[in-house]
């Protein structure tokens, strides 16, 4: 059990070379898109969990990813000035959460801290998971992916037409997520080296959590209720609780992602709430191999990190449909599955082992 | 309300209703004889409208129309041969994805051939402010091409479907598939012909529509969407029961407009969508029993 | 004292009779066989039991209790365990895995405990793997421990499953059609088998097709007819019961 975790030792070497060698090389650039596609990651692997796993479609999670973004983006900008006499607002008030200030037009300014909004966040997020798990779970196949994406669509729409959350315009301004004194989450030039590590750390300790969770009672439940519905229940798992757990884990998962990138960003548009985005995270999961962390992580990095660069162009979107396409044509088990030997030997060329490049 | 808004209302419920149903239906025939649910279903609407504008420009409307329905059809013809037809026994999550797939690649195509404009056929008859008067309101007569078209596209099916020998060889197909060969039909030339069938009614419905609702490369899959609401709601494979719930969802959104925002109508009716899911996945008018017998 | 009591069971599916007013009980310690030709209402009534399915009227009463239309999950956990017909392995997962999804109810790691891997699920986790090998070696197949259960020969995915079901340290066992699909010395190898687990001390009630099977290990068998239960007795009074014979062979 040990032995599996200690690839990310490696992992984490890799992670630290590649940030000293943007220094050396004078591409500290990189390191955005780099950050960014780690917290994209984040989301991926939980999906990949609620997917690969446990078995069940969501074609919603940007939904997810924007409830965290969007509520932590509106909590930390929008002032509370007008109703700082409602119960709730002293309520914060009183708790410490909130922090004043003054506006650019040096208006008083009243906010909530970005602990207390990232917290404000992931419980709405695990609320309305578990609102919509609850009846969403019981439904398989098509309609589950209809319901998932008709909760995204909604998500979206909501955004896009409320004034409180900036319609098309999204909300911009959001401030640094002060982590710990002298850590914190922010788009600022002098930060970027900071951050990635931040990222990096947070994807990892993430990836290694799931790791636990896969190898443990909980993730043999999970697997035994992809495997056999059926014969999970009779060993007296409670298939419909293992699920919805799941389902809420993967969406905090999302809207901690949500958060961080946001904050990051130093803001957030309704594009991140898109139907498209939700079908993307589908798509890095499949093409990572649906039951495979290591598949999804890969693919979630490499693929938003070249989506990120533009590389993709006007044809990004274009791109992940094509991906998707060829990966559930040719490849259903993942891009890692595919033979490579099997494929050299029809070829006509020797291959070495026997299975080799196969896994 | 007054009287005239009311039918405002009715005439925008049943437009929308009816193109709701058409969708459905196309849903229906290649559910009905795959078991697959055509996430592209709505972006044969928008084929079909795009491509008759194009062509406008070198035909007159009627043949620019048919040529347009003609290629779309194609189009679903080759999608079922290069996409589905050689997969063996695909799982419903593979489907699902790969038909998402094909949604997506059809859509940024269009956005790349026509860009992001909102594009119309011009009225077939008269201009936007020719009505015909109803009971002191003015219908648009593109209201009533609409309606027309739809109502004899469900005829001219379910005379196919009840009278003629490959409409029967279609129907045995769904009934049960394994039969079906060995009765001798051939069951991968009707899911062919089923995608064909699909294609086509979305693309006329979509060339009809267009004055009126206008077209955009990305209407697709808001289409999908309540088209599968309502395919749902009629009892999946239901095609009488899709037409009545796709006009009691175009009301239901025609009528919301007085109630609700216009920016939040999309989100009533996918939270209706969700609340049907959740209360009754067998429809209105199927029975939970025989739902319980199909796969999904 | 009974382990296990089915009082005038009925299920209706529709206009079809599946079982009907059926009582049986089952003593702690033996092994009971329910025995009839195909359609008798064999499988449902174990449904009935497991909780796969909930009774149209009548109770099943085990150590006292009522336990009719509780889901399997719930049945399971009060120490009920079954094997499937045709065997459902969980794919993708080892010999050893499965065995070790049947110690679910014995053991109690969550969400939190498993992410963070604490000290007392670490501990809960050897416990688990180490009492799924024993029963994998109890069953003869502890060479397979690590292979992927459903590439295994169909014997001895049959010997994974039982080992499965016996991880839930079950009172009592509920086997449907153990030797389905079987050759006659893998039938025989189940018979052995079965007879081990009865010796642990774990009831076993079974639904069979094979008579020899049925009449070298069962203590006692009862016969259902058309949903009906037609005799009940030791193997070798049913043996000679015209009736039951009548059943099986026609007038």
């Amino acid at each position: 059990m040990l032995r599996k975790n200690l690839a990310l030792l490696p992992l984490s070497g890799a992670i630290i070379i590649v940030q000293l060698l943007t220094g050396w090389t004078d591409s500290v650039y990189y390191l955005t898109q780099l950050t960014m596609a780690a917290y994209y990651s984040l989301l991926i692997i939980g999906l990949c969990l609620l997917m690969g796993y446990a078995g069940q479609i969501s074609l919603g999670h940007a939904g997810f990813f924007a409830i965290g973004g969007y509520l932590s983006a509106a909590l930390t900008t929008r002032s509370l000035v007008p109703y700082q006499d409602h119960f709730l607002v002293r309520l914060l008030e009183s708790a410490g959460c909130l922090s004043a200030g003054q506006d650019i037009y040096g208006g008083p300014l009243l906010v909530v801290t970005p602990w207390a909004a990232c917290i404000i966040a992931i419980l709405a997020a695990v609320l309305i998971a578990f609102l919509l798990g609850i009846p969403v779970l019981k439904l398989k196949g098509h309609y589950l992916a209809m319901a998932t994406l008709g909760f995204g669509i909604i998500i979206y729409r909501i955004v896009l037409a409320s004034s409180y959350f900036g319609e098309a315009d999204g909300i911009s301004g959001v401030p640094g997520f002060n982590l710990l004194p002298g850590l914190s989450v922010s788009g600022d030039f002098a930060t970027r080296v900071e951050n990635y590590y931040i990222a990096w750390g947070v994807l990892l300790t993430a990836l290694l959590l799931l790791r636990h969770l896969i190898d443990s009672r909980v993730g043999r439940a999970l697997r035994a209720i992809h495997g056999s519905l059926e014969a999970a229940d009779a060993m007296g798992v409670d298939t419909a609780r293992f699920k919805l757990y799941t389902f809420v884990l993967s969406a905090i998962f999302a809207a901690l992602a949500g958060v961080l990138l946001t904050h990051y960003n130093g803001g957030i548009g309704p594009s991140e709430a898109s139907v498209m985005k939700s079908v993307r995270y589908v798509a890095i999961v499949a093409v990572g191999g649906m039951a495979n962390l290591w598949g999804a992580l890969a693919m979630g990095v490499i693929l938003n990190f070249l989506s990120l660069r533009g590389l993709f162009g006007s044809y990004d979107d274009a791109v992940f449909g094509l991906i998707l396409i060829l990966i559930m044509l040719f490849a259903p088990n993942g891009i890692l599955s595919l033979n490579l030997a099997s494929w050299w030997r029809r070829a006509g060329l020797p291959s070495r082992g026997k299975e080799g490049g196969g896994a | 309300m007054t009287i005239e808004l009311f039918i405002q209302y009715l005439a925008a419920g049943i437009t929308y209703g009816s193109i709701y149903a058409i969708v459905a239906i196309g849903f229906n025939i290649i559910y009905n004889t795959t078991g697959i649910i055509n996430f592209a279903q709505g972006e044969f609407v928008m084929l079909g409208g795009m491509l008759s504008i194009t062509l406008l420009n070198f035909l007159p409307l009627p043949l620019a129309i048919a040529v347009a329905v003609v290629l779309t059809m194609a189009f679903g013809a080759v999608i079922e041969i290069v996409f589905i037809r050689w997969l063996v026994n695909p799982g419903v999550l593979r489907m699902i994805i790969i038909t998402i797939g094909i949604s997506i690649l059809i859509r940024e195509a269009a956005l790349h051939i026509w860009g992001d404009n909102v594009r119309a056929l011009p009225y077939f008859i008269g201009n936007e402010i020719t009505g015909i008067p109803v009971l002191g309101a003015r219908v648009s007569p593109q209201v009533l091409w609409v309606i027309g078209t739809c109502s004899l596209m469900v005829l001219f099916l379910s005379i196919f479907f009840q009278a003629t020998s490959v409409g029967r060889e279609m129907r045995a197909c769904a009934a049960n598939r394994t039969a079906a060969i060995l009765c001798g039909i051939d069951t991968r030339n009707m899911v062919t012909l089923s995608f064909v069938l699909s294609a086509g009614i979305g693309a006329l419905a979509g060339a009809v529509m267009s004055p009126i609702t206008y077209t955009q490369y990305d209407i697709g899959t808001g289409l999908a969407i309540k088209g599968f609401t309502v395919a749902i709601l009629g009892g999946l494979g239901n095609s009488m029961g899709a037409v009545a719930a796709g006009l009691l969802l175009g009301l239901i959104e025609a009528f919301s407009v007085s109630v609700v925002p216009l920016a939040f109508q999309d989100a009533i009716a996918i939270a209706f969508l969700l609340v049907i899911l959740f209360v009754r996945p067998h429809g209105l008018f199927g029975s939970s029993a025989v739902a319980g017998l199909k796969e999904f | 004292m009974a382990l296990l009591r089915i009082e005038h069971l009925n299920r209706r599916f529709g206009g079809l009779q599946a079982v009907s007013d059926v009582s049986l009980t089952l003593r702690e310690g033996a092994i009971k066989a329910v025995i009839g030709p195909n359609g008798a209402g064999k499988t449902t009534l174990f449904n009935l039991i497991s909780g796969a399915l909930a009774p149209t009227s009548g109770e099943v009463c085990f150590r006292g209790k009522a336990i009719q239309g509780l889901r399997p999950y719930r049945v399971a956990r009060l120490g009920i365990a079954r094997t499937f017909q045709n065997i459902k392995m969980f794919a993708g997962m080892t010999a050893l895995e499965n065995v070790m999804v049947g110690r679910h109810v014995q053991s109690r790691a969550g969400f939190l405990a498993s992410m963070f891997r604490l000290p007392w699920c670490r501990a809960e986790e050897r416990a688990i793997r180490g009492k799924s090998l024993e029963l994998l070696d109890f069953l003869g197949i502890a060479d397979c421990a690590e292979v992927e259960a459903t590439s295994l020969a169909f014997g001895q995915q049959r010997a994974v499953e039982l080992a499965r079901a016996l991880a839930l340290e079950p009172a009592l066992l509920l086997l449907d059609e153990p030797a389905a699909g079987l050759n006659i010395y893998e039938t025989a190898e189940v018979g052995r088998l079965i007879g081990k687990i009865r010796d642990l001390g774990v009831t076993v009630l079974l639904v069979e097709h094979d008579m020899s099977l049925v009449m070298d290990i069962s203590d006692e068998i009862a016969v259902l007819s058309f949903g009906q239960k037609i005799a009940e007795g030791v193997p070798a009074v049913i043996q000679r019961n015209p009736e039951v014979i009548k059943v099986y062979l026609g007038e």
